[in-house]
């Protein structure tokens, strides 16, 4: 059964999902669906369960509670830190990212996120910003239908904010979908949903005692 | 997978990549042994076998803490775990990378050294052979050991600790295929009980460092 909010076909779903941190339950109870086409904004105060919730959603960690539905290999994941490794160039960083994906988006992700310039650059060079822009590249990279990340616009100028907000447009564009948190206003239409009013019991018992099939 | 192969090979060669760090430490713990028992040649080619497998343990898990750690740090590893590759080949690929930069130099320095120890000349090709089928072995039950320490602050003692006692059998077969061969005795047992144990380790390890992996990211 969906949810009531799910008219059109939706990429991702979730039903009375609740999730755990380190044995204690931070949510429970969220419900919501993603259509291809749309973004969905996570709000929420710090330590409300955003990043726990992303991780749960990216297959990092087992739900506790509810279901969580989402194509196959349709997931690209971006984290607080973006997984760039400071002696590789920005072009080999992304190159390899293209490989293991199986893409060949590697230089039009460069383009789009502005990194041309920088290519040849070692990422132990760049700046705070220019990291997080090719952290965001990455996930152009993968060519994934749904991008799940988490505040992606830390340390980003106004201009790279902006830069980002087109590359999100262009991608929901093509029939992609993206679930972001984040705690500043995007300049594209999203549907928000805060997550607050789930903060579960904290002394509630951890129901989920399966093992987490998603690494085998 | 190659990818993940050659981005670690490169990332070993570049700057900081601890490549040439083991070797070294190899390098030292031959040329400190015979001064430490003293330089008579009949003492020397007593040990020169254990000393060298002894050598080789060491030297592969002084670098065993950065196959996961610098990439749990930066993140990749929880990006490699929503990747489409399987986390028990990214073990695997990340174990493989670790034997090249590491086990592979170690096996090819072994006879230069062997001469330091007074090795007998009949062990040499016996030592050559050892260390190409043991330290495999050394590398991925060493992935399994980071595996599990993955995340944890400083995890490198305790890292040796839980890796040491595994490395026993690898050992005690190791060095007993290069004394037997020196002896000019038969080495069969001790030989296909080594390569056993790496082939053991390499089909079952991998699976099970993913899992801890998986454990330890949640």
């Amino acid at each position: 059964m969906r949810p009531a909010c799910c008219r059109y076909p939706d990429v991702l779903t979730a039903q009375n999902v609740a999730v755990a941190r380190a044995g204690v339950m931070v949510l429970a109870g969220v419900s919501f669906c993603l259509n291809a086409g749309r973004a969905l904004i996570l709000r929420g105060p710090n330590g409300a369960g955003k990043t726990t919730l992303l991780r749960a959603v990216a297959g990092l960690q087992p739900i506790a509670g509810g279901v969580l539905t989402a194509g196959e290999d349709d997931i690209a994941y971006g984290a607080h830190s973006d997984g760039v490794k400071p002696t590789l160039t920005v072009a080999e960083n992304l190159s390899f990212w293209a490989q293991i994906y199986g893409t060949d988006l590697a230089a039009s992700a460069m383009a789009a996120m502005q990194l041309e310039a920088l290519a040849n650059r070692r990422a132990g060079q760049l700046s705070a910003g220019q990291k997080r822009r090719l952290g965001l590249a990455r996930i152009l990279v993968t060519g994934r239908k749904i991008w799940v990340l988490d505040e992606p616009t830390v340390s980003l100028d106004t201009a790279s904010v902006v830069l980002f907000g087109s590359a999100v447009q262009a991608h929901l564009a093509a029939g992609g979908a993206a679930l972001i948190a984040t705690h500043i206003d995007m300049s594209f239409a999203a549907d928000e949903l805060d997550i607050t009013p789930f903060r579960a019991d904290a002394h509630a018992p951890v129901l989920s005692g399966q093992f987490d099939e998603a690494f085998l | 997978m190659r990818a993940l192969l050659l981005r670690d090979l490169r990332l070993a060669f570049r700057a900081g990549g601890g490549f040439g760090l083991s070797l070294a430490f190899f390098l030292m713990v031959a040329v400190i042994v015979p001064l430490g028992v003293g330089p008579a040649p009949a003492t020397l080619a007593l040990i020169a076998a254990g000393v060298l497998w002894v050598g080789a343990l060491l030297a592969a898990l002084l670098s065993l803490d950065r196959i996961f750690a610098l990439d749990y740090e930066d993140g990749s590893l929880d990006l490699l775990a929503t990747s489409p590759l399987p986390l028990g080949g990214v073990v695997a690929m990340k174990a493989l990378a670790h034997w090249l930069t590491t086990g592979l130099p170690l096996v090819a320095a072994s006879p230069v050294l062997a001469v330091l120890l007074n090795l007998p000349a009949q062990g040499y090709f016996w030592l050559l052979v050892s260390l190409a089928i043991g330290t495999p072995a050394l590398s991925i039950i060493g992935a399994f050991g980071a595996s599990l320490t993955v995340g944890l602050k400083r995890g490198g003692l305790l890292l040796g600790l839980l890796v040491l006692p595994l490395y026993i059998p690898t050992l005690i077969f190791g060095a007993e295929v290069v004394k037997s061969g020196a002896a000019g005795a038969a080495i069969g047992t001790p030989l296909a009980a080594l390569a056993a144990i790496t082939a053991g380790a390499w089909a079952g390890l991998p699976l099970a460092a993913a899992m801890a992996i998986g454990a330890n990211l949640r």
